[in-house]
């Protein structure tokens, strides 16, 4: 662990950018310090209202990220942003390309741009991209933006990682069958028809709204969570926040008032319904489950003498023993 | 367990329309294992600087094609400086006459790429100034 974290870490408390930009490596590159650095700027998190924008490559997620950011700052809040893109599977080098539409942002001292790579990881995220948003957290920012891979149909994680999860989609792009297919529509908080002044957006906002008003409750369902019985349907629609459509044209900063008015009455309603508290204890399952995975695994093999995975997983493709058995042998090296 | 990847900033800056060159470079440089931020045509010093300090990048990497590079690379390492960025690699490529890469070098250029240099020497050149962390 570099022995400059402390020093980092309370350089960034009182300010420093680069600090801050330094720490972010290091969570990144290294378990240890991201625990390090997480239990001592714990305290600290919590205040920041994370925002995850997703959609297909090409929607315009990373045009609108800027607008979003630019019309947040004309409401004098700060905002931090995470952008990801893909690593290679092949090499795991990256070219992280969000900033070349950010331009407009530079200069703003209220604002933190940081690209990140997925490293491998599925669902349109990196693995540390969570702790990552811890740091920016306790940096101060009031707002969090993540601008997750282009996400096709399943990428979903996102929803358990924001509070208000965007949706953007795009004229052109698929029939009405594809707005009720399972998948990324469902963990829309806000749907967001981006290049609104494009032939199509009308017909697309239509069958975006077809899909809602098709859900249970006409279009209260929330967050990925489905509602199974009427009774739960009842409860629910009390606390239900009916899912905007907006239209928005990103290059000519048209919607993004509309935008950020439901961002910041999305929050309002999950705090006034118990849903912020209730999204951030689903949160907190959801990684230290992770954790414990990753902890686990590093104890067994730890535990395990040296060339017997060799020996294992040799047997198990010579068909000399069922990969159940060998998960079986390696699990008894286990705590 | 420590997973890091270099990260480099590939951008150019001042006027022209010219983006060839660092295209194959961000690409390049993908291949070879690096996370690369590019950040496009037009960047000014500032916006330069400001990337490679939000970034935390290992190395800098500038395209001038246009002439400017006197103009231009002074201000950046000032600004560099300025951000306690002087320990990062600055490397510059595009069109740089022989007789202006000493002067390059005299400003805290650390090494110019030009034209016919291989994408092998510079990524070796990167993996092997990269800072202790």
């Amino acid at each position: 662990m570099s022995p400059k974290l402390d020093l980092w870490l309370t350089e960034m408390l009182t300010g420093s950018r680069r600090a801050l930009a330094r720490i972010i490596t290091a969570v990144e590159n290294d378990p240890a310090v991201a625990e390090h650095a997480i239990q001592t700027l714990y305290p600290r998190t919590g205040q920041a209202h994370i925002l995850g924008l997703t959609g297909a490559p090409g929607a315009g997620k990373s045009s609108l990220t800027t607008e979003l950011a630019l019309e947040l700052r004309r409401r004098d809040l700060t905002v931090g942003i995470v952008a990801v893109d893909p690593s290679s599977p092949f090499t795991g080098g990256a070219l992280l390309g969000d900033r070349v539409r950010m331009g407009a942002l530079a200069g703003d001292k209220g604002v933190f741009i940081r690209s990140m790579a997925s490293r491998g990881r599925l669902g349109g995220l990196s693995s540390t991209t969570s702790a990552v948003l811890k740091v920016l957290d306790a940096a101060g920012f009031d707002i969090l933006i993540v601008e997750t891979v282009g996400a096709g149909q399943a990428e979903v994680d996102i929803a358990s990682t924001a509070h208000t999860t965007i949706v953007i989609e795009a004229p052109g792009m698929g029939d009405d069958v594809q707005a009720i297919k399972a998948g990324i529509l469902e963990i829309a908080d806000i749907l967001v028809v981006n290049k609104a002044d494009r032939a199509g957006a009308h017909q697309k906002v239509k069958s975006l709204e077809m899909m809602l008003h098709l859900g249970p409750q006409g279009g209260t369902r929330h967050h990925g969570k489905i509602i199974a019985s009427p009774a739960e349907i009842q409860a629910s629609s009390q606390n239900a926040w009916p899912i905007p459509v907006i239209k928005t044209e990103a290059i000519n900063g048209k919607g993004l008032s509309d935008l950020a008015d439901q961002i910041l009455s999305h929050r309002t309603h999950l705090q006034e319904t118990g849903q912020w508290l209730e999204r951030e204890r689903e949160r907190a399952l959801q990684e230290a489950t992770a954790l414990i995975q990753q902890r686990l695994l590093a104890q067994v093999q730890a535990q395990i003498p040296a060339g017997l995975q060799h020996e294992i997983y040799t047997a198990v493709a010579e068909r000399k023993i069922s990969l159940y058995t060998a998960v079986e042998q390696i699990l008894n090296y286990g705590p | 367990m420590n997973e890091r990847k270099p990260r480099i900033l590939i951008a150019k800056p001042g006027l022209d329309g010219h983006d060839r060159g660092a295209k194959v470079i961000a690409r390049a440089l993908r291949d070879a294992g690096m996370e690369v931020i590019y950040t496009g045509l037009r960047q000014t010093p500032e916006m330069i600087v400001e990337a490679a300090l939000q970034e935390d990048v290992d190395a800098i990497g500038l395209s001038i094609l246009s002439g400017a590079h006197k103009a231009l690379i002074p201000r950046i390492t000032t600004l560099m400086g300025e951000n306690e960025l002087e320990d990062v690699p600055l490397f510059l490529g595009g069109i740089i006459p022989d007789e202006d890469i000493p002067v390059m070098k005299e400003q805290g250029v650390t090494a110019v790429f030009g034209p016919g240099s291989s994408t092998q020497d510079i990524s070796a050149f990167i993996w092997n100034s990269l800072r202790e962390i």
